[in-house]
């Protein structure tokens, strides 16, 4: 591992036993996260990315199973560093210096994700006191108190002792963001936290989110299913589908030039201010049974640009440039040449114009 | 909050008042009156018609029970157990131990129930869970008279620890083996109930966010599970009443004990309906004040309900 | 790393790939998940089983026997159970006290299976009577409360509004009355008898049911297939019939099974504080009340029918227990 790398994840394998079969989420993937950056994951709903989140805190339920790979994490602990395989530590080790302490998450819904007979400020102190991190209670609030003017909440004195309920969605997602940062966490994952907000809401929580990292450097793995929301927040992206990665690179090679089918379409079914109806395409059909995975690249079944060598083996990555890679069959020298969808041109340069303007 | 209470308690009133009406409607259609006693004076016949309006056309006869029940608490005479006492001077005496036997086999039973319901929930589809669900299923099927025949038959008379029936020179001794018989169907139903709110509340957002914060497992049942799904737990406490009411009367038939339920059984038998009225009415009550408890403490507890109705 | 083929690169057309669609609503596949969950559920299975074998025994059993349920023989009286081939190995084999009552009145080839009671009445045959009444008191009311918990949840759900408002005060009001007070009066106002406890079970079991039916009805009214069906035309009778019920009926199910056991407990309570059916009928509980009674000395007498009837309540619960696991994984233990 680099060191400026915090987060290793190498060919991660990962499948749950159901009542109908073998359920393989996870079929191979390979990432990793820099010190202070952002990275998004992006894919529609079932391609496993909340389930990697949940394989790096330790969380997956017990019918799941890790099959191959490791997920290496640089561990800072009184100036001294050590890498630790996340897949291979106990439950008690996890739980002890892993999850809250080191790796915090923001789920998706705040309306669910406080416990509703507790006040916040007890919710927000619990992973402080529970990691001892603070010497006293009063110590424990008034770094609460903090952290909530930190999140943007007012009147903190007051907020701690209300309810849940007491508070507006936006407002519990501001608490939930401050109970992840409690213990000054190296590694932030925020699991789709705007897609249960309002739109102006969204991106209140966007920018906080952004702020949060300029202040304290903290890494953030970004899980969203809409390539939108992400645009200004994601340093790189890493497209996934079906349990694999398809797409990966810089925000802007992913915006401006994205080369893999599958991102096209993501691209396409934003919807923006500007453009007209016709011009919103979403991808046909849904996401493959990944019981019974399809044979060759999954993608195919859905694409436009499907290849016969597609149905029959999984596409390598081919190399665009150095941070940019794609796995698809287009990008072999015997494939033939594809240009991206002209409306989907049309919107990017559209993109580009405005942001030079 | 307060209008809350005063609203759920108005209720309860109207409730317990249309049980007081059913009830007379119901003593006209029983054929007991105090006139039954052919050894009964002529002087007796006119203070009891004095007394109790017997003479008196419907309404009257209507204004002078109720009149007499809400200044008095007096619910007649009785026809036949202490003939000519005044019911409530039988019924009363009596309450203290069915309600200590039936708090003592509450407190015992959801004690219990609370037990297996977080180790069977805490330990989902492991043998503890399938040991306690058949205990909980085998609480909730076997009525309680089997219980208490079954527990008289093996610690009272097979391996004598206790005496088969109630022993007025040890009253609390004699009470174990009615508390332990009542207490099964409450540990039953407060072990399944618990065990399917805890596996729910154990599944939610929250908990999956606490979690994630590292706190360790026991903490996690504790503090917010089990806080949780408790709050649950309380409303069937209501229902529960009822059951331990209909248990008492069996339970405390079968050990003899000194209560209203072996009252109600022996009133049954000899037609002493006064006492049958009366015995309704406090149980009604009973159940009617458990309710309006329960509803008062699920305010207290649960903050959202508490707050909302700003405390 | 192999060679690749030009061809193998050659664009195709998109293929027709087949898609599961994620069905809306409740598929005919929905039962047949449900009967097959119910179906892994051992404990549920073997007590269906059970079930089975009672009714069949309360059906036949009487007359194998070899003795009629009500024939008082008064030189019986009080035996011991005894079963001939299962008396070999000291069951069943006719001894009280370590002396053999059969032999010892010279009955050398008699055998009652589950002996006789205090006038000579062979309680095997007597077992299955009561366990036959049983089942008639229960499901006549069972079966009663549950169409009329039905009817009014359905109405007082589907009309809402002020109908609904009066009928829930009125159930607030009836069910702040506790069940046994309201069981006990009627049975004693209607006098003992099968009438009179059917109407009072009847009378105090469909409150649950029409709570259900209600919030169940109240819930599908807002759904799309509901709404659409009344933009289209149908009247208020045929929505609850076409659309709503099919959609309850499990849940419907479910409650059922919870008031069977609930209605056999009933019965027996009731026979055991004195207000149970008169001879010559006789139910389990009845049966279970005066045998008690000489449970020291004769404790054969109420064994057999406390045995059938908590081994019916135990399979009646398992079963309405892994019906409702099957239906609605969701559905709150009560």
């Amino acid at each position: 591992m680099e060191t400026n790398q915090i987060l290793e994840v190498k060919n991660l394998q990962l499948s749950f036993r159901l009542d109908a079969g073998v359920n393989h989420v996870i079929r191979d993937i390979s990432f990793n996260l820099f010190k202070g950056e952002t990275l998004a994951i992006v894919g529609e709903s079932g391609s496993g990315k909340s389930v990697t989140t949940k394989a790096i805190l330790g969380l997956i339920d017990d019918n799941g199973a890790v099959e191959e790979g490791s997920i290496l994490f640089r561990l800072r602990e009184n100036d001294k560093e050590e890498i630790v395989d996340l897949l291979h530590q106990s439950k008690s080790y996890m739980q002890k210096h892993i999850r809250g302490r080191k790796i915090a998450i923001i789920f998706q819904d705040p309306m669910t994700s406080l416990d509703p007979t507790m006040t916040i400020g007890k919710q927000i102190m619990e992973s402080m006191l529970e990691h001892k991190l603070v010497k006293s209670k009063q110590e424990a609030k008034d770094r609460t108190k903090v952290l909530l003017e930190l999140v943007g909440i007012d009147h903190p004195e007051k907020r701690m002792k209300q309810y849940p309920h007491q508070l507006s969605g936006g407002m519990r997602q501001r608490v939930v963001i401050a109970i992840a940062l409690a213990c000054e966490p190296d590694l932030l994952i925020a699991d789709e936290p705007t897609t249960a907000l309002d739109v102006t809401i969204q991106s209140q929580i966007l920018e906080l989110i952004k702020d949060i990292q300029k202040k304290t450097g903290v890494a953030i793995i970004f899980i969203t299913h809409d390539l939108g929301v992400v645009a200004n927040v994601a340093d790189r992206v890493a497209v996934m589908y079906a349990g694999k990665l398809v797409e990966e690179g810089l925000a802007e090679e992913i915006y401006y030039n994205p080369k893999h089918p599958y991102t096209w379409g993501l691209l396409s079914s934003i919807p923006s201010m500007d453009s007209k109806e016709e011009e919103i395409e979403s991808i046909p059909g849904s996401p493959p049974n990944l019981i019974n995975p399809p044979k060759g690249d999954a993608f195919a079944y859905r694409s436009n640009y499907a290849l016969a060598i597609d149905f029959e083996e999984i596409p390598p990555f081919f190399k665009i440039s150095e941070t940019h890679s794609v796995a698809s069959w287009l990008y072999h020298p015997m494939a033939p040449k594809v240009e991206m969808p002209e409306v989907l041109q049309k919107r990017l340069a559209k993109y580009r114009t405005q942001k030079e303007v | 909050m307060l209008k809350f209470i005063t609203k759920r308690f108005f209720w309860s009133m109207v409730t317990l008042f249309t049980i007081l009406i059913l009830l007379f409607l119901l003593l006209q259609f029983l054929p007991g009156t105090p006139f039954n006693d052919e050894k009964l004076s002529e002087a007796s016949k006119a203070l009891l018609n004095a007394k109790y309006g017997l003479d008196q056309p419907f309404f009257s006869r209507f204004y002078i029970y109720m009149k007499n029940i809400l200044t008095e608490f007096d619910f007649g005479i009785s026809l036949s157990i202490q003939r000519n006492w005044m019911v409530k001077n039988i019924v009363l005496p009596r309450l203290g131990i069915s309600v200590r036997i039936g708090l003592q086999a509450l407190a015992l039973g959801t004690g219990m129930g609370v037990l297996f319901g977080v180790v069977s929930a805490s330990n989902k589809n492991t043998w503890l869970d399938t040991m306690a669900t058949v205990v909980a299923i085998i609480g909730v099927s076997i009525p309680s008279y089997v219980f208490a025949l079954l527990l008289s038959y093996t610690f009272g008379y097979k391996l004598p620890f206790f005496s088969i029936i109630f022993d007025f020179s040890d009253p609390i001794k004699s009470s174990i083996l009615p508390t332990i018989a009542l207490s099964m169907f409450v540990m039953a139903q407060v072990t399944r109930f618990l065990r399917t709110e805890l596996i729910e509340v154990l599944g939610s957002d929250y908990i999956r966010l606490v979690e994630a914060k590292g706190v360790n497992r026991f903490k996690v049942i504790a503090r917010h599970g089990l806080r949780n799904a408790l709050i649950s737990v309380i409303t069937i406490l209501g229902p529960l009443t009822v059951t331990l009411l209909t248990g008492s009367l069996v339970v405390e038939k079968v050990y003899a004990v000194p209560g209203i339920g072996s009252l109600l059984v022996n009133a049954i038998l000899t037609n002493d309906y006064n006492v049958i009225v009366m015995i309704a009415f406090v149980y009604s009550a009973l159940y009617i004040t458990m309710n309006l408890v329960v509803d008062i403490l699920y305010g207290i507890i649960d903050p959202r309900i508490r707050v909302a109705k700003g405390a | 790393m192999r060679e690749y083929r030009k061809e193998e690169f050659k664009r195709l057309e998109m293929r027709e790939y087949a898609q599961q669609e994620m069905l809306l609503g409740e598929d005919p596949k929905f039962f047949r998940d449900a009967f097959r969950r119910f179906k892994r559920n051992k404990g549920a299975h073997v007590a269906l089983y059970m079930i089975i074998l009672i009714l069949t025994l309360a059906a036949f059993g009487p007359y194998f026997g070899g003795h009629v349920y009500n024939e008082v023989i008064t030189t019986h009286i009080n035996l011991p159970p005894r079963v001939p081939f299962l008396e070999n190995f000291g069951l069943f084999n006719g001894l009280r006290m370590g002396e053999n009552i059969y032999l010892k009145k010279g009955f050398d080839d008699l055998y009652y299976w589950f002996g006789t009671d205090g006038l000579g009445r062979d309680l095997w045959a007597r077992v299955w009577m009561g366990t036959r009444i049983s089942f008639l008191v229960a499901f006549v009311a069972v079966i009663i409360d549950v169409l009329f918990g039905i009817t009014y949840g359905l109405v007082s759900g589907y009309f809402g509004g002020k109908v609904d408002l009066f009928m829930q005060r009125f159930v607030e009001i009836i069910s702040g009355i506790p069940n046994l007070v309201v069981v006990i009066l009627l049975v004693l106002v209607l006098k003992p008898g099968l009438q009179s406890i059917i109407f009072a079970l009847m009378i105090t079991g469909w409150i649950s049911m029409s709570r259900v039916v209600r919030s169940q009805v109240l819930k599908l009214k807002e759904f799309e297939f509901v709404l659409a069906a009344r933009t289209l035309g149908a009247n208020s009778f045929t929505i609850i019939l076409k659309e709503m019920l099919p959609n309850i009926i499990g849940q419907i199910i479910v409650m059922t099974m919870f008031s069977i056991p609930n209605a056999i407990f009933y019965e027996s309570f009731l026979a055991f504080v004195g207000l149970g059916l008169q001879p010559p009928l006789a139910s389990l509980g009845v049966l279970i009340s005066t045998g008690y009674q000489s449970l020291l000395i004769y404790p054969h007498m109420v064994i057999f029918p406390v045995v059938v009837l908590s081994i019916l309540m135990l399979s009646f619960n398992l079963v309405a227990d892994g019906l409702r696991d099957a239906f609605d994984p969701k559905m709150k233990g009560f």
